[in-house]
């Protein structure tokens, strides 16, 4: 079956959503997120949306539940990339994605993880941004 | 092909029009590409591209959704020398028994947001919606250049 892959990086998740998604896509990638989160333990989630040319009602609220999931599941979620345009259609259609975090970059969107205590779990204990 | 057909005959012509099925989510997927590839070909802006195939992936979805199932047309109009694209969501569901009350934000009798019809009413230029309850819907809007 077509899936949105899952990356796993240290205790974080990275989905590169790259395809014109159907329903019922968005939706497995819905259970495909919270499923992996609950087997690793993830702490972070990093969605990649730089090649989706819309982000219509049913993506806005995938994008939506995800963050909700993932933050009731102990995972922050951030995402990433959105193009202007996008950005300008969903505030118009009446989404402006309350409780979603996003940033402008991958590189951003990482920082801000970090930031939330979601990177890797050993090592970054001495990290000035957690304090 | 229709592409090239266009360019050899120009804009002037009679109008093109084509009719797409939306039977499944699939074809919600096919018919916002059909709309982007009909706005880049008319060379709308990339802000009104993206609300125009916006509006239409929130429409067909409802078709889909709501109406069990329709169609799309998607028609080039013109306006003097403005040119700009028609789409018609018709379907043959249960209809929509008060019309204003399901243009507010917020109502929803499915899963939804209940941002569709008023949502992609803000991103288009014209929008009528006729609804015969038991009989079906058809919703059209336009988007001028």
């Amino acid at each position: 079956m077509e899936r949105i892959p899952v990356l796993r990086m240290g205790s974080l998740l990275l989905i590169t959503i790259q395809v014109d998604m159907h329903d019922k896509l968005a939706m497995q990638l819905q259970d495909d997120v919270t499923q992996r989160i609950s087997d690793w333990g993830s702490t972070g989630v990093l969605i990649d949306i730089s090649s989706l040319e819309i982000v219509d009602s049913f993506i806005g609220r995938m994008l939506a539940n995800i963050a909700g999931m993932s933050r009731v599941l102990g995972a922050e979620t951030v995402v990433v990339g959105m193009q202007p345009a996008v950005a300008i259609t969903l505030v118009e259609l009446g989404m402006s994605l309350p409780g979603v975090r996003t940033a402008l970059s991958v590189e951003a969107g990482m920082e801000l993880l970090y930031g939330a205590g979601a990177g890797f779990k050993t090592g970054r204990d001495d990290d000035p941004a957690e304090a | 092909m229709r592409a090239r057909d266009l360019k050899r005959e120009g804009t002037m012509t009679q109008p093109r029009r084509e009719t797409l099925p939306l039977k499944t989510s699939n074809d919600v997927v096919f018919a916002r590409q059909k709309v982007r590839q009909w706005a880049i070909e008319l060379h709308f802006g990339l802000v009104d591209q993206t609300k125009l195939v916006t509006a239409a992936s929130e429409l067909a979805r409802n078709a889909l959704d709501h109406g069990k199932g329709g169609q799309m047309v998607i028609e080039q109009v013109t306006n003097g020398a403005r040119a700009g694209l028609k789409l018609i969501f018709e379907d043959q569901g249960p209809g929509i028994p008060n019309i204003e009350m399901a243009l507010k934000d917020g109502y929803s009798t499915g899963t939804g947001m209940g941002l569709g019809l008023g949502g992609s009413k803000r991103l288009v230029n014209e929008f009528s919606v006729e609804s015969t309850p038991g009989k079906g819907t058809r919703v059209t809007v336009v988007r001028w250049k």
